[in-house]
């Protein structure tokens, strides 16, 4: 457990938080154009951070999670040099066919942007990083930066997130402008013990149609690190978003993503994650329906492996009528491997009429895997439909049986149904290119070993 | 459809009455060593009872209140306004005639005929915390059956009992079960003999009658080798101004072979808080079903377990919970599988009324190192007003790559075009309704006897009249 708990004795405590506010010091100095509201909402955010406890045991929020490997102090969050082979990274983060802009951070640092074209800031499109926009679109960030609560029990790293995180960025689409390709933000990890806090604000006004890809890549297969990300989306009436992280950490790497929607009326939200990556991931989704007649959808495919442990907690809240929201989180686990899936459909009182699914898949590939699964609903409308499934099983013997008829090796086979198994929210992923890109990460983690 | 939520008015009079109580002991209000000195003297039981107790008292005050997880209304129980024990004192009846006239009296408003009764194998019936009527048919005794009550049990044949009692759910299983190990009084102890397959089923019935008196039955049940065994208790309360506190603790155990079938209709008032801890302990090739009903109460906590120990064990679990304006059902299961080739089923059908809420709470368990174990869960709820709640909260976990286990669960409501067909033929909306209840129920009422059966249609009837309009 991290030393900063009230777990531990006061006289280390003390000394440990004397160390940590320093290198918070440090972190607010490093940032010069930190502009006054931005610092005090640090400064804010970390004393919350500081007097936040640490998960405990007992939280209905973390149940069977292994708390103990949850240790964010020894991660250095200092200024880093400067990245010595950015082109290298910058010509690797190539996971589109077609884009409207990118950005590349290694390390929080800006190394590289594709700005978006005249026309659509002709049109007022707002396509930056968050460095800027905290001197540029104040107002705007006023209105949106962290602005939606966390629910799911990481309100710790949530501060924490708001505390040190320096860049990232910020997508604004005005009313009606529709944009036909994704925009990308890709981040990588490139040093032993870094803390990267990647961010994402998309704000998409009424009518209009964005979408954008988020990718998070180390450069190296042992350097442990911290990555802690915040991602919220915004959508106006009518308008459309459609949101989907790649997350290929290596396996050293402690990962926190809280990511969080409010939909408006007839807005389409849709959100996919890939999660391969991580030692110990923690990823949490709020779906917010507060429009009539919004779509959220909610898609997760995640692979784990060796030790790794992938902890998803997801929430439907349905506060207005005639909604609808689906979610489909499938998970395949080998070796030791653990997986949590915590979900929770919340119809208030009013959301007449809500339709809203949730379905958890397990496929089990080893006979020390662990698959914990917590669908939950809380209804207090009775005009709705509602459901959620959860299964837990193993590949069928029926069907390999039916391969190795046709003259395919059984590995081959468990290969091929185990895709299979994926290809569901594979197709999902608009750009051809980042599903090919997906595919052949979940391929790489299935042969390597 | 639209249905305004409406102040409901339950047909409650069979249940809503009560005689002036003569109890010749009288614990007082609160607990303390001094309360479970009081009941263990009154009871003469012997000194490992005692210490065992006043162990648990212990537990019982160093746990905290689930709320972490639980509905927070547990808080409102006041400990201390509790009367732990009392009785007539008067030892279990050997025949009809020598139950007391008001007692009698009580089993007629339940609408029990006496002719009825003398087909039922045996029945215990309790009133307060002592058996007031106990009735073995001579045939089940001839087998070698024993069924006693819990202090008649650990005192005349405790080689047979102490091996098991508090095994199956030890004392600090929870803050209940704690409460329950210190001060049970009441409950039944059945030991069937290998190999005998008692062929009636054995009942209880259970009924409150004093206000602020808690009940605290135990209940042990042994089944032997390839033995077969049918246990009903059915329960109803009389109405009274403050809450009350019914906290049971009932342990089965299923040896290799044997079938233990357990069931459940309940009708507290709703001022009761029916906190209960219920599990089995299965062993090989044996089978353990609880059938549970829960209507009325304030609060219902009980998630009926079986631990499935021995090789192609099975539980099953059929629930039904109904929950009106001012209740909650917060009901599920357990299921913990602990060797291979175990199987279990979990059907659980809800009904929410008025602003009642029902809560469905589920465990399944499969630790790793286990083959071809299988479990498939369903829930589904029913919402009946506007303003009803239901919720779902199952835990699943499951290792190794040669168990499966499914979950699935459903909300709805009832369809407005059934209740416009119903009313077209002349029916009544609220007759309407609650045929369609009685619908949805239907295939898990099917599975009970007869007169359960019977019984739970009447209920729900009486459940939703004025649900509606």
């Amino acid at each position: 457990m991290n030393s900063i708990t009230e777990d531990v004795p006061k006289k280390t405590e003390s000394k440990s938080v004397t160390t940590f506010k320093e290198t918070f010091n440090q972190h607010i100095e490093d940032i010069d154009t930190t502009p006054g509201w931005w610092r005090r909402m640090k400064r804010e955010a970390f004393e919350a951070f500081l007097e936040t406890p640490m998960p405990k045991r007992k939280d209905e929020s973390w149940r069977f999670a292994s708390l103990s490997n949850l240790s964010f102090a020894e991660f250095d969050y200092g200024k880093p040099p400067s990245i010595a082979n950015a082109q290298e990274l910058v010509e690797k983060s190539n996971v589109l066919e077609h884009q409207s802009g990118s950005f590349i951070f290694a390390d929080n640092q800006t190394i590289d942007a594709e700005k978006a074209s005249f026309e659509l800031q002709q049109k007022g499109v707002i396509w930056t990083s968050l460095r800027e926009a905290t001197s540029k679109h104040g107002e705007l960030l006023k209105d949106y930066f962290m602005k939606q609560e966390v629910h799911l029990g990481s309100e710790k790293f949530a501060l924490l997130h708001s505390a040190f995180v320096e860049n990232g960025v910020l997508l604004y689409v005005p009313k009606g402008v529709e944009i036909e390709y994704p925009f990308l933000s890709y981040n990588w990890i490139t040093r032993n013990n870094a803390a990267a806090f990647p961010h994402t604000l998309i704000i998409a006004e009424e009518f209009s149609k964005v979408s954008l890809v988020e990718a998070h890549f180390s450069t190296t297969e042992e350097a442990p690190a911290l990555s802690c990300g915040v991602t919220h989306l915004f959508a106006g009436v009518g308008a459309k978003i459609d949101y989907t992280l790649l997350q290929d950490y290596n396996e050293e790497t402690l990962g926190f993503q809280i990511n969080s929607n409010i939909a408006g009326k007839d807005s389409t939200v849709k959100s996919l994650s890939v999660n391969v990556g991580c030692r110990n991931y923690r990823s949490e989704t709020h779906g917010q329906i507060k429009g009539d007649g919004a779509q959220v959808e909610m898609l997760s495919l995640a692979v784990a492996d060796e030790d790794q442990e992938i902890d998803q907690r997801t929430l439907q809240t349905h506060s207005a009528a005639n909604a609808n929201s689906n979610l489909l989180f499938k998970n395949a686990l080998k070796d030791k491997a653990k997986t949590i899936f915590s979900g929770l459909i919340k119809v208030d009182d009013g959301a007449q009429h809500t339709d809203a699914y949730q379905t958890n898949r397990n496929l089990l590939l080893s006979n020390t895997a662990e698959a914990n699964s917590l669908p939950g609903l809380e209804i207090e409308a009775n005009d709705v439909k509602c459901s959620h499934g959860a299964t837990t099983s193993q590949i069928e013997e029926d069907e390999i049986f039916y391969m190795l008829a046709r003259g395919i090796p059984k590995e081959k086979a468990q290969e091929l149904i185990v895709y299979g198994f994926f290809e569901e929210i594979l197709e999902r992923i608009e750009d051809e290119k980042l599903t090919e890109v997906a595919r052949s990460i979940i391929q790489t983690k299935f042969s390597s070993k | 459809m639209t249905t305004a939520p409406t102040q409901i008015e339950i047909d409650r009079d069979k249940g809503d009455f009560q005689y002036p109580e003569q109890h010749k002991f009288d614990a007082g209000t609160g607990l303390s060593e001094k309360t479970i000195d009081y009941i263990c003297d009154v009871k003469g039981e012997d000194d490992w009872v005692r210490s065992y107790r006043k162990r648990a008292l212990k537990v019982f005050e160093s746990k905290p209140m689930p709320t972490h997880w639980a509905t927070k209304d547990l808080e409102n129980i006041d400990f201390d306004k509790i009367r732990y024990y009392l009785a007539d004192g008067q030892r279990a009846s050997r025949s009809w005639e020598d139950v007391p006239d008001d007692v009698k009296e009580t089993f007629e408003r339940l609408g029990i005929p006496e002719n009825e009764r003398k087909f039922l194998a045996g029945v215990e019936a309790q009133f307060d915390s002592e058996a007031a009527y106990s009735n073995i048919k001579d045939a089940v005794a001839k087998d070698g059956v024993i069924f006693v009550g819990s202090t008649e049990g650990l005192l005349k044949h405790p080689e047979i009992f102490r091996k098991w009692f508090g095994k199956v759910i030890p004392t600090g299983d929870n803050k209940f079960s704690a409460l329950n190990s210190a001060v049970f009084s009441g409950g039944s102890f059945i030991y069937v003999p290998p190999g005998v397959k008692v062929s009636h089923p054995l009942q209880a019935y259970f009924r409150i009658n004093a206000e602020n008196f808690g009940q605290f039955e135990r209940t042990l049940i042994i089944a032997d080798e390839g033995s077969e065994v049918t246990y009903m208790e059915g329960c109803t309360a009389p109405k009274f101004d403050t809450a009350t506190l019914h906290s049971a603790v009932v342990e089965l155990v299923a040896m290799p072979g044997a079938k233990i079938e357990y069931i459940t209709v309940q009708n507290w008032s709703s001022n009761v808080y029916n906190l209960v801890t219920k599990r089995a302990l299965a062993h090989e090739n044996s089978v353990v079903k609880w059938i549970d009903c829960n209507i009325g109460s304030r609060l219902t906590m009980k998630y009926p377990g079986v631990v499935l120990k021995g090789r192609k064990a099975r539980g099953e679990v059929l629930s039904i919970a109904l929950a009106n304006d001012g209740q909650h059902q917060d009901t599920g299961a357990k299921m913990i599988h602990a060797a291979d080739e175990t199987t279990s089923n979990v059907i659980s059908k809800s009904i929410s009324v008025g602003d009642g809420r029902s809560t469905y709470r589920g465990q399944v368990h499969m630790p790793k190192n286990l083959k071809g174990c299988k479990n498939n869960t369903e829930c589904d709820a029913l919402l009946i007003n506007t303003n009803s709640r239901t919720d779902t909260y199952p835990a699943i976990t499951v290792r190794g790559d040669s168990n499966s286990v499914q979950h699935e669960a459903s909300v709805s409501k009832v369809s407005a075009e059934q209740i416009f067909y119903m009313q077209q033929r002349g029916l009544s909306e609220g007759e309407a309704m609650s045929l369609s209840v009685n619908g949805f129920v239907n295939d898990l009422t099917r599975q009970f006897p007869m007169e359960y059966s019977v019984e739970l249609k009447r209920l729900i009837e009486l459940e939703m009249e004025g649900s509606v309009g």
